[in-house]
C-alpha cells in the first residue's frame, strides 16, 4: 500500500497575524508548522502503513507539500511522526497561489509519485477553504471521499464514514481514491525521540515548478483565479457586561438574553 | 531558513536563543511540550494540591513513548540523545512542575543512569529496556535520615553472607520510592568489599519497604519515600560491578543535576509568564499594573536572569556534549539556575498579589517546589563551597 499525505506548512495560529501589501500572508518572522488539520492525515496515513505492515504487506507513507522554503518544517514534522519521504514543491512563482492552482501544483507532482491513496486533512488552518481535496480529485480522477470520520480499507475499496448532524454516511470507492479525513478520525502522536533523529536521514525530494512541467504563468497571485480585496483588523473585543447579583440576578440575565434574542 | 533575528518582538524570547538550537532540538522541546500539555497540565493543580501522583505509571508510559526516560543513554531500548536535548526537556518537564520533572531524572538520570554506567550487562538486559518504556519504575537511595551532604559517614551496610549480600539500614527522601519496582541502593560493604557499593534492588524481595512521606509543603505531586531495608537478601549478582567507593553515586548525582540546571528555568519561565500576562491584564489606579515602573523592573530583571540562566545551560550544555563537565562546573550552573529560578518565582508571587499565593495560578506551587530543588542533589551551600573549592583549591567542608 503506497500512500500519499497532502499537508500544508501554515503560519502558527497563535502568533500575529499579517498580510503583505498584496493582501497575501506574510510569512516573515512567523514561525510556521504543519496545519493541525493535516496531523489527523499524517496520522490516518500511519496507522493504516503500520497494520499493512504487520500483516506482511509493504507499505510507504510519502508526504507532499507546497510551500516556501521554510515549509520543509512541516514535511520534517510528518517524518518525524513517522512517514517514510517528503517532496517539497518549492519555487518563487508559487507565492499568491489560490486553491485552483495548489491543486493543478499538487496533482502535477502526484502525478510523478505510485499511490494507491492519497490522503489529506479536511481543510488548512490559515485559509479555511476546504476545497483543494476535492480538486485535486478532479484533476487525477478519483473518487473523491471527504470528510471522513473512520477509514477502513481493505485490497481494492476504501470505506468511510461520515458523520453529519442527524445520520452517518457510509461511503465507498476503488482504489485509488483520495480521502479528506476530519478532526475526530484520531489522535495524531507525537513525534518520538527516536523518529526525531530518524528523520533527519529520511529524503526530502525538492522539486521546483519545471521539474513539474507547469509554467509559472500557471500559478502565483497573477493567476489566481480568487484575489483577496482586502484584509481588515477585526475589532477588539468588548469589554462584557457584569452583571452583580443584588437578589434579582436571575431576571436581569433572562432580560440580557432576550435583549440579545438569544432566548 | 532565514537565521536573522526576528522582526517582532517574543517575550518568551527576547534575546532570540532559539536561535542557537538546531530543527531537532527545537524537535524535541515540542515534543516534551505536547506530551506536558495533554498528559500533565490538565490535572496538575489538583494532583499539587492533593499530594498525589495517581497517574505516575500512566506518566511513565507516555513519557517512555515519546523517549524521555534514560533519553541521554545509549542502548537498552534508549534513545541515545544529546545533553542539550536531555536539557531542553528537563526544562519543559519543570515548566509544568519541578515534580514530574524529578520522576523523569530519578527514573533516567539516577536509577538508569546507575545501571548503565556500572551495572553488569545482566542487569542493564533486565532492567534497563523497562525502565525506558516506563513499564518499569525506578529509585535511587543514597540520602539516609541522618546523612545528606555527607553520604559518606551513611549506615547502611552491606554484609557477605556466603554468596549473598545482606543490606540494612533506611534512606530518605527517595523521589518514586513507593512505587518503584527497582532501587538502586548505595549502601557500606566494609573496606574488605571497597567500602560504598550499589546494589539493584528488586523492591518486591522480603524485608524491603517503602513507606510514603506525608505533610511535604514542596514537590506535593511527586512521591517522595523512606526506603526500609531489614535483612534484604541479594544474591550476588546484584552488586554493580564497575565501581568502588562514593564516586558510583556522585556520578549519578552529577547527572541528574545537570538536568536541573535546566530544569530549575522551566519553573522560572512558568512563574514569570504568569506574573507577565497578570500583570497586563489587572488593573489598579485605572491602568495595568504592567504599566507602573516597579513592575517593569521586577519583569525586566525576571527576563534577563531567565536569559542568563538559559545561556549558562546552554553553553554547560555544549561543553558536555563536546568533552564532558567537571563536577564543579555542574555546580556552577545549579547554584545559578536555581537561586535565580526561585527568586523568579517570589517576585512573579508579588505581582500576583494576594493571587500569588492561590493554587488558581502556578507561581506558588513553582516557587515551593524549588525549595526543594535548592536542597536536593546537593544543597545550595554545598554547591557553593564546590565553586569555593574550585576557585580556591580548598575544601571548606572538610
Amino acid at each position: 500500500m503506497k500512500i500519499v499525505v497532502c499537508v500544508k506548512h501554515v503560519p502558527d495560529a497563535q502568533g500575529d497575524r499579517r498580510f503583505t501589501d498584496d493582501h497575501t500572508v506574510d510569512r516573515e518572522g512567523v514561525d510556521g508548522l504543519l496545519s493541525e488539520l493535516d496531523e489527523y492525515a499524517v496520522e490516518e496515513a500511519l496507522t493504516i502503513a503500520e497494520a499493512r505492515s504487520a500483516s506482511g504487506e509493504d507499505s510507504t507513507v510519502t508526504v507532499l507539500c507546497m510551500g516556501p522554503e521554510g515549509a520543509t518544517d512541516a514535511v520534517r514534522k510528518a517524518l518525524q511522526m513517522g512517514a517514510d519521504a517528503g517532496v517539497h514543491v518549492c519555487d518563487d512563482a508559487l507565492a499568491g497561489s489560490d486553491a485552483l492552482a495548489t491543486s493543478k501544483v499538487l496533482a502535477a507532482a502526484l502525478r510523478t509519485l505510485e499511490f494507491d491513496l492519497v490522503l489529506t486533512g479536511m481543510a488548512s488552518t490559515d485559509g479555511l477553504m476546504s476545497v483543494v481535496p476535492a480538486m485535486l480529485a478532479q484533476r487525477l480522477g478519483l473518487p473523491q471521499v471527504t470528510l471522513a470520520g473512520k477509514v477502513e480499507l481493505d485490497g481494492t475499496t476504501v470505506r468511510i464514514e461520515r458523520d453529519g448532524d442527524s445520520a452517518t454516511e457510509v461511503i465507498e470507492a476503488p482504489l485509488p481514491a483520495l480521502v479528506s479525513v476530519t478532526d475526530q478520525i484520531n489522535d495524531p502522536r507525537y513525534p518520538s525521540f527516536k523518529g526525531i533523529m530518524a528523520a533527519k536521514k529520511k529524503p526530502v525530494n525538492t522539486l521546483s515548478l519545471a521539474d513539474l512541467g507547469l509554467s509559472p504563468d500557471d500559478v502565483g497571485l497573477s493567476a489566481a483565479w480568487s484575489v483577496v480585496e482586502a484584509v481588515a483588523a477585526r475589532p477588539p473585543r468588548q469589554a462584557g457586561q457584569r452583571i452583580t447579583d443584588e437578589g434579582d440576578g436571575g431576571t436581569r440575565l433572562v432580560e440580557f438574553l432576550a435583549g440579545a434574542k438569544i432566548v | 531558513m532565514k537565521t536573522t533575528s526576528s522582526r517582532t518582538t517574543n517575550p518568551q524570547d527576547l534575546a532570540d536563543l532559539d536561535s542557537l538550537l538546531t530543527a531537532e532540538e527545537k524537535a524535541v522541546r515540542e515534543a516534551v511540550r505536547q506530551v506536558c500539555d495533554d498528559a500533565v497540565e490538565p490535572s496538575i493543580a489538583q494532583w499539587y494540591e492533593s499530594g498525589e501522583l495517581p497517574a505516575a505509571r500512566e506518566l511513565a508510559r507516555e513519557f517512555g513513548k515519546v523517549g524521555l526516560l534514560g533519553m541521554h543513554l545509549e542502548g537498552y531500548g534508549c534513545a541515545g540523545m544529546s545533553a542539550v536535548d536531555y536539557g531542553l526537556a528537563c526544562l519543559e518537564l519543570e515548566a509544568s512542575d519541578s515534580g514530574i520533572r524529578s520522576l523523569v531524572s530519578v527514573q533516567g538520570s539516577l536509577a538508569m543512569f546507575a545501571i548503565w554506567r556500572w551495572g553488569s550487562e545482566e542487569q542493564k538486559t533486565e532492567w534497563l529496556p523497562q525502565l525506558a518504556t516506563g513499564e518499569a519504575i525506578g529509585c535511587f537511595g543514597l540520602t539516609e535520615p541522618d546523612f545528606g551532604s555527607d553520604p559518606g559517614s551513611m549506615r547502611t551496610t552491606a554484609r557477605r553472607d556466603g554468596g549473598d549480600w545482606v543490606l540494612d539500614g533506611a534512606k530518605m527522601w527517595i523521589t518514586n520510592g513507593s512505587i518503584a519496582d527497582v532501587a538502586v541502593v548505595w549502601a557500606n560493604a566494609g573496606e574488605e568489599n571497597g567500602g560504598i557499593r550499589g546494589f539493584v534492588v528488586p523492591t518486591s524481595v522480603p524485608g524491603f519497604s517503602a513507606p510514603k512521606i506525608k505533610h511535604k509543603m514542596s514537590l506535593r505531586a511527586s512521591i517522595t519515600s523512606e526506603l526500609v531495608l531489614e535483612g534484604v537478601r541479594l544474591p550476588g549478582s546484584a552488586i554493580l560491578p564497575e565501581v568502588r567507593g562514593l564516586k558510583g553515586p556522585l556520578s549519578c548525582l552529577n547527572e541528574a543535576r545537570y538536568g536541573i540546571v535546566w530544569g530549575a528555568l522551566g519553573a522560572g519561565r512558568s512563574a514569570f509568564e504568569a506574573a507577565r500576562r497578570y500583570s497586563m491584564e489587572r488593573e489598579q489606579f485605572g491602568r495595568p499594573i504592567a504599566g507602573f515602573q516597579l513592575t517593569q523592573a521586577k519583569l525586566a530583571n525576571m527576563a534577563v536572569e531567565l536569559i542568563n540562566g538559559q545561556l549558562l545551560a546552554l553553553h554547560l550544555g555544549r561543553r558536555k556534549d563536546e568533552v564532558g563537565l567537571r563536577p564543579d562546573q555542574v555546580s556552577l550552573g545549579k547554584y545559578n539556575n536555581v537561586t535565580k529560578a526561585l527568586e523568579i518565582c517570589r517576585t512573579a508571587r508579588t505581582i500576583l498579589g494576594a493571587n500569588g499565593i492561590s493554587g488558581e495560578f502556578p507561581v506558588m506551587r513553582h516557587a515551593n517546589n524549588l525549595e526543594s530543588v535548592l536542597t536536593y542533589e546537593g544543597t545550595v551551600e554545598m554547591h557553593t563551597l564546590m565553586i569555593g573549592q574550585a576557585l580556591t583549591g580548598i575544601p571548606a567542608y572538610r
